[in-house]
């Protein structure tokens, strides 16, 4: 017992120095420019945020960060090697160097911002529990659940977040638990529960998988903060800067109406504001060690947020998630970038 | 007197003693009990037939792009097809596949050559397959060398990856579990602990850890700069762990050769290595042969937990094409398709090892 414990934290002491090592050292800028590629994780399949398609390419909300990076970065978005990765191992990976940007729908929180010596970047989605119900019991609110049977998958936060709300606001309810998401769309379906309770980004999913898509929707009420954002080692601050305005330049991109389209001809813009944006005035790459245009280069090898999230996740994709909170912050929504000057 | 007896000619046995009929009556029919257990097994089976038959071929969709083209009566097999390059040679860019085939030809064309009794050479072939081919594999599926763009190994994956986890498995686990059988039963005290706390180790941690500690605690404990290659850690945590259990089975066989054949050996004058390489392990391993095909087929199979380190073996992408957005809800088809390939693979390592037993087969078995 004792030797076992010893053992342990031997191991975790070493662990914790290593990866010390590893944060303190490390121009990965200069690395990445070296290597031509960014060394990026993403999920190993999540429906709109991270999958291979037919042809073998990776796409997704958080694939386009990486993208978005490589373009800045090197000027072309496709120069990524992605490295799925799942939920356990993928802080170790940024930790140990195997990826230098985690764009894996990573749930920004205290203890993994503070403890883990890693940096969140920012949110590119604003994702939270939600409910979808089936259209014919013609419940419009999560305030008129009170009773209901819930599906839910087990061994998540999702179970936990579900019994806080229902007692914070004196509402019972009826749980059953699946193991598999597959499960849980299954017996919504059969008609097990009348309620089916995930994060809203899954929610999307789940339904396309219904025989009838379209006999259930999703409520709009969304009951716990999931912000989802790329992440980076603690210790070298011009990477977090790149990673950080690169996504920014995104979202002021779709606030300043610059698209993969018209990217070429706002190059002439006489808005001053795009054209700080794509480096027609002034350098503000440079602070990084970028070029002056790469900005541009992302907006117009990935395009801007909004089309991005359109062509993934939003109207423009099967899985049809409203922008909701997601929308920029003049729209109603939360999505806000500090100005490029 | 006999010629004036006259000869009954031939004739055909009853109408009820041969034929399908006289099949069904003496196997299925044969009594009360018989038939009413013949009747509940027809009726099972139409329940169980009829459905998959009318899911899998009749209702089934087959020619097609996108998941329009299915009409979700039957299995939308035009899934399988869309992405079915993708489940051969997972992420491998498509202007490069012709490498991976390349080394499929080989791969097949080698594994043939060698069970095929009639073709010559074996020897030379078999040194091939051991010694050039990995190398020709390598430098063709990984590049770097001679023009050739460089292929990353996370890009590696499908039924190719999969295959090469297994071969690989298997032809350094049969080895080193050889050598760790006979340490076991070394007189050398130094080499014989050491076996035996390999192999209990290996067996005593499940091989989910093993792959676990290879991809999340390793890159920890290594220096930031050496960055072992995750298929490569992979790989070896998969063969150590199969040489253990393989020496097990391996120490079985030698423990069944009665102890006068090493005896007799020693007593011409043979060596050591002599005694194991020409009497004793050629008669433990045709014995061992059910054991360890068991563990290879084992292995094949175990290869798919090496999705929880984020390689896509067959079952991983198959997965992960399933968390297409434009391929959502296709999963039992997506999983058929991924218990089928691997039932061609364990089935036909199966049907091999028995063709094996029977060609060695030199009545020690009774």
């Amino acid at each position: 017992m004792m030797n076992k414990k010893h053992l342990v934290l031997l191991a975790s002491a070493g662990a914790i120095t290593l990866a010390g090592v590893a944060t303190a050292q490390a121009d990965t800028l200069e690395d990445t420019l070296e290597r031509g590629a960014v060394q990026c994780g993403v999920s190993d399949g999540l429906p709109g945020f991270s999958s291979p398609d037919d042809e073998g390419n990776w796409q997704g909300l958080d694939v386009d960060v990486c993208r978005a990076v490589a373009a800045a970065v090197l000027g072309d978005a496709e120069a990524v090697n992605y490295i799925s990765l799942n939920a356990v191992e993928r802080f170790t990976a940024l930790q140990s160097g195997e990826v230098d940007v985690l764009s894996r729908n990573t749930t920004w929180t205290t203890t993994r911002d503070t403890t883990l010596g890693l940096n969140f970047t920012g949110v590119n989605f604003y994702d939270g529990q939600g409910f979808m119900v089936s259209r014919d019991l013609g419940i419009s609110s999560a305030s008129e659940l009170d009773g209901a049977a819930i599906c839910i998958q087990s061994g998540t936060t999702t179970e936990l977040n579900l019994a806080d709300y229902f007692r914070a606001n004196g509402m019972e309810f009826d749980p059953i638990v699946f193991d598999t998401s597959e499960q849980t769309v299954g017996g919504f379906q059969a008609g097990r529960c009348d309620v089916l309770t995930s994060d809203t980004s899954q929610l999307a999913a789940l339904r396309i998988q219904l025989d009838d898509p379209s006999s259930a929707m999703i409520l709009p009420d969304v009951i716990s903060k999931e912000p989802l954002g790329p992440v980076v080692r603690q210790g070298d601050d011009v990477w977090l800067n790149i990673v950080k305005w690169s996504l920014f330049a995104m979202i002021n991109g779709e606030e300043y109406g610059v698209t993969s389209e018209n990217a070429e001809e706002m190059l002439n813009s006489d808005n001053p504001d795009v054209a700080r944006l794509l480096g027609q005035d002034g350098n503000y790459g440079e602070g990084m060690g970028l070029e002056a245009d790469w900005a541009y280069n992302i907006l117009s090898q990935v395009g801007n947020y909004g089309e991005s999230f359109e062509r993934n996740v939003g109207m423009g994709s099967p899985l049809e998630i409203e922008r909701g909170v997601n929308a920029l912050w003049n729209q109603g929504g939360f999505q806000y970038a500090p100005p490029i000057r | 007197m006999i010629h004036n007896q006259t000869i009954i000619k031939e004739r055909p046995a009853p109408s009820s003693s041969v034929g399908a009929v006289a099949w069904l009556r003496a196997n299925l029919f044969n009594g009360p009990i018989n038939t009413i257990f013949t009747l509940i097994g027809l009726y099972v089976l139409y329940f169980l037939v009829v459905p998959t038959v009318q899911w899998a071929f009749l209702n089934a969709d087959w020619i097609g792009t996108t998941r329009d083209d299915c009409s979700r009566e039957g299995a939308c097999w035009v899934f399988i097809n869309a992405r079915f390059t993708q489940f051969i040679y997972g992420l491998y860019p498509r202007e490069e596949i012709w490498r991976a085939n390349i080394v499929f030809a080989g791969f097949f064309t080698l594994i043939a050559w060698l069970a095929i009794p009639r073709l010559p050479f074996k020897r030379w072939v078999a040194v091939f397959a051991l010694v050039g081919f990995p190398i020709v594999a390598y430098v063709l599926l990984h590049g770097g060398y001679f023009d050739l763009p460089r292929v990353s190994t996370h890009r590696w994956g499908g039924l190719m990856l999969t295959l090469l986890l297994a071969t690989v498995g298997m032809v350094g686990a049969l080895p080193i579990g050889i050598v760790l059988a006979l340490g076991r039963r070394s007189d050398m005290p130094i080499v014989k602990s050491f076996c035996v706390v390999f192999i209990e180790f290996w067996r005593g941690v499940p091989l989910i850890t093993v792959l676990f500690m290879a991809s999340v605690m390793l890159p920890l404990f290594l220096p930031s700069e050496m960055n072992v290659d995750r298929l490569v850690r992979a790989l070896i945590g998969l063969t150590l762990f199969q040489s253990a259990y393989m020496a097990e089975v391996i120490r079985g066989g030698l423990q069944a050769i009665p102890k006068g054949q090493e005896e007799a050996a020693a007593a011409l004058g043979m060596t050591y290595w002599k005694r194991m390489g020409l009497i004793v392990l050629p008669q433990a391993l045709k014995m061992m042969i059910p054991g360890i095909v068991n563990t290879f087929i084992s292995l094949f199979k175990d290869t798919t937990l090496v999705m929880i380190i984020g390689l896509f073996d067959l079952l991983g992408i198959v997965q992960a094409a399933l968390a297409d957005s434009r391929w959502l809800g296709f999963s039992l088809e997506g999983y058929v398709f991924a218990a089928f390939m691997f039932w061609i693979f364990c089935f036909s390592m199966s049907r091999y090892s028995q063709y094996l037993e029977r060609k060695l087969h030199t009545g020690h078995k009774r």
